[in-house]
């Protein structure tokens, strides 16, 4: 399943957020976001999860999303907010559980289907160990890979994460790409925005970076992040290479002069 | 602890308690002597006591308790915070405006279910508002402060009322229903009550999905599929229906909206959507206790049952904020 945009444009309030964007989303890869803060990449997410009126299209597979029922639309795009928001001590079990919610009825009786996903899904998060622990108990990094497992556990052929690795220890970081990489290898459409570039460049198949609204870039990590990218885009001087694993890169400064900006 | 359990004992205490509550009264009837006259009859005053002042008097005590702790867990839910309850919207106040208008102009003499219609057509009207507020596509807080905001303007007309009544007594006659009390109630108040609080649990109850959810927040919720406009407004509307009847036929009677979930909440998953049923049962139980209380603490002068709510529930509620939050939900 495919979800492509075509010349959106949000606006939050008076001041329009995202201008004009166009991109299209392949199944089976996993494409990272990544821009300064205030570029619009929790907007943009929001439009593509079918949550904002914009101006242009969004399609998924051909269907508008902003016209798709309610229900329709959570079984086929799953999206996890930036924000952590709790309001009650569940248990990390009926937490991630809450992702089946558009799959039942009003009864709400969940199936054995169900809570294998929802066993599967906190597998793959590496929280399973934490099933029966209040959610309140958790740091902070454990609860974003216990609401990750409740958007895996939605089981959508899309998946939109707004910084789903932010406040992560790097081994978490690390085993939080892998599983998205899994996820995409089963055939997953994945949008993830990122701030670490290294991460993004080492496990995304594709980048596309933001500024002020608009695409800045578009490509394979290889293409898209190079020095003068990251000039332009985040104003910074990067050093970068390659090991055996992939590319890395290291932020090492500012760029001087207000144009790079 | 197990759910069905938790619904039997809550179901059985509630049971119990109206049956207790039945058997009490200054009647001097004996438990057999007053079930007897309940179920065959026999005994004519004693089958008028049972059938036409306790059997109402313990039905709308459990109804409208039951009411109450159904909306406030899902007010709750709803909003998030464990300080809702279901006079926050302003129904309450309104359904009591109307009310004290019926006593003012003394239509009230004219008819008994003239008092419940007032208070009714009072919640009707913060209703409308509200609703109207609401597919403006406001936001939740709007909605809760337009509720605070029209629950500060019917208690004002409230006591302007007062302020401006005739005379003494009827000023006393108003004051003494704004207390909230189940006396000298019939069986046409239950019936004039049931549908509209029936309509009113449906409405939560339909809404369960959306209050689990919600336990996300408002984006995690939409991501979820959940129609929060629709939400808005079966939550509400099952509120307003509910507490407008309940208010209408016994007058504000406060505190089992709030700490009735409360109370419930550790015993259960936490879900919102799984304490709607908890809670009301358990309000239904506790009114009834308290309407127990109030009919024979002190002997041979009745307390308002509202009264009787306020006392458990004010040094109780300061508990709650004493006792550590996070123990608390």
């Amino acid at each position: 399943m495919s979800i492509s945009a075509q010349d959106v444009s949000v606006r939050l309030g008076e001041r329009e957020v995202v201008h004009g964007v166009s991109l299209t989303l392949k199944s089976g890869q996993v494409t990272g976001l990544l821009g300064p803060n205030g570029a619009g990449k929790s907007t943009l997410m929001r439009a593509l999860g079918g949550q904002l009126a914009h101006s242009g299209s969004i399609m998924l597979d051909g269907e508008p999303v902003a016209q798709m029922q309610d229900v329709a639309r959570a079984r086929r795009i799953a999206w996890l907010p930036q924000s952590r928001e709790l309001s009650w001590p569940l248990s990390v079990e009926n937490l991630v559980a809450l992702g089946r919610l558009p799959w039942h009825g009003w009864r709400r009786t969940r199936s054995p289907a169900d809570r294998e996903l929802c066993r599967n899904a906190m597998q793959l998060m590496e929280v399973d160990a934490l099933a029966h622990r209040p959610a309140d108990q958790l740091s902070g990094g454990e609860l974003a890979r216990v609401l990750m497992a409740r958007a895996v556990a939605q089981d959508t052929p899309i998946l939109l994460a707004d910084e789903p690795a932010a406040g992560l220890d790097p081994a978490h970081q690390i085993s939080m790409m892998a599983a998205m990489r899994q996820l995409a290898g089963r055939s997953r459409t994945i949008l993830v925005s990122l701030h670490d570039l290294s991460l993004a460049a080492r496990w995304c198949d594709r980048l596309v970076l933001m500024k002020n609204g608009r695409v800045a870039a578009d490509g394979a990590p290889g293409a898209v992040m190079t020095k003068a990218v990251l000039a332009r885009v985040y104003g910074i001087n990067a050093e970068m290479g390659h090991d055996e694993c992939g590319m890395w890169l290291a932020p090492l400064g500012l760029t001087q002069g207000d144009e790079a900006r | 602890m197990n759910r069905r359990l938790l619904i039997a004992s809550l179901a059985i205490a509630a049971l119990v308690l109206m049956l207790v509550s039945m058997l009490t009264g200054p009647a001097g009837l004996g438990p057999v002597q007053s079930i007897r006259a309940l179920v065959a009859g026999g005994d004519e005053a004693a089958m008028l006591i049972m059938r036409e002042i306790r059997l109402p008097r313990a039905l709308l005590a459990a109804l409208v308790g039951f009411s109450l702790g159904v909306s406030g867990a899902a007010l709750q839910g709803f909003l998030r915070n464990p300080l809702a309850e279901p006079g926050i919207i302003g129904v309450s106040a309104s359904a009591a405006l109307g009310a004290v208008l019926m006593f003012y102009t003394g239509i009230a003499g004219a008819s008994l279910l003239a008092l419940p219609a007032g208070a009714l057509a009072g919640a009707a009207v913060c209703v409308f508002a509200l609703i109207a507020i609401a597919s403006a596509r406001a936001s939740t807080i709007t909605l809760i402060l337009a509720g605070v905001a029209l629950s500060s303007l019917a208690a004002a007309l409230t006591s302007l009322v007062l302020n401006l009544s005739p005379n003494p007594f009827a000023a006393y006659e108003i004051i003494f229903w704004l207390l909230g009390s189940l006396k000298d109630r019939t069986m046409d108040h239950v019936w004039l009550a049931l549908p509209l609080m029936a309509l009113g649990w449906a409405a939560l109850w339909s809404s369960c999905r959306a209050l689990d959810a919600l336990s996300l927040g408002e984006e995690g919720a939409a991501g979820l599929g959940v129609n929060l406009a629709r939400a808005r407004l079966f939550i509400i509307g099952g509120v307003a229906l509910s507490v407008g009847a309940a208010t209408a036929v016994t007058g504000a009677i406060g505190f089992i909206g709030l700490i009735v979930p409360h109370l419930i909440r550790p015993l259960t998953d936490r879900l919102p959507g799984n304490l709607l049923l908890p809670s009301g049962l358990g309000g239904a139980a506790l009114l009834t206790a308290a309407d127990i209380v109030a009919r024979s603490a002190i002997v041979e002068r009745e307390l308002n049952v509202g009264v009787v709510t306020a006392l458990i529930g004010a040094p109780f509620f300061l508990w709650l904020v004493v006792r550590s939050r996070r123990e608390v939900f």
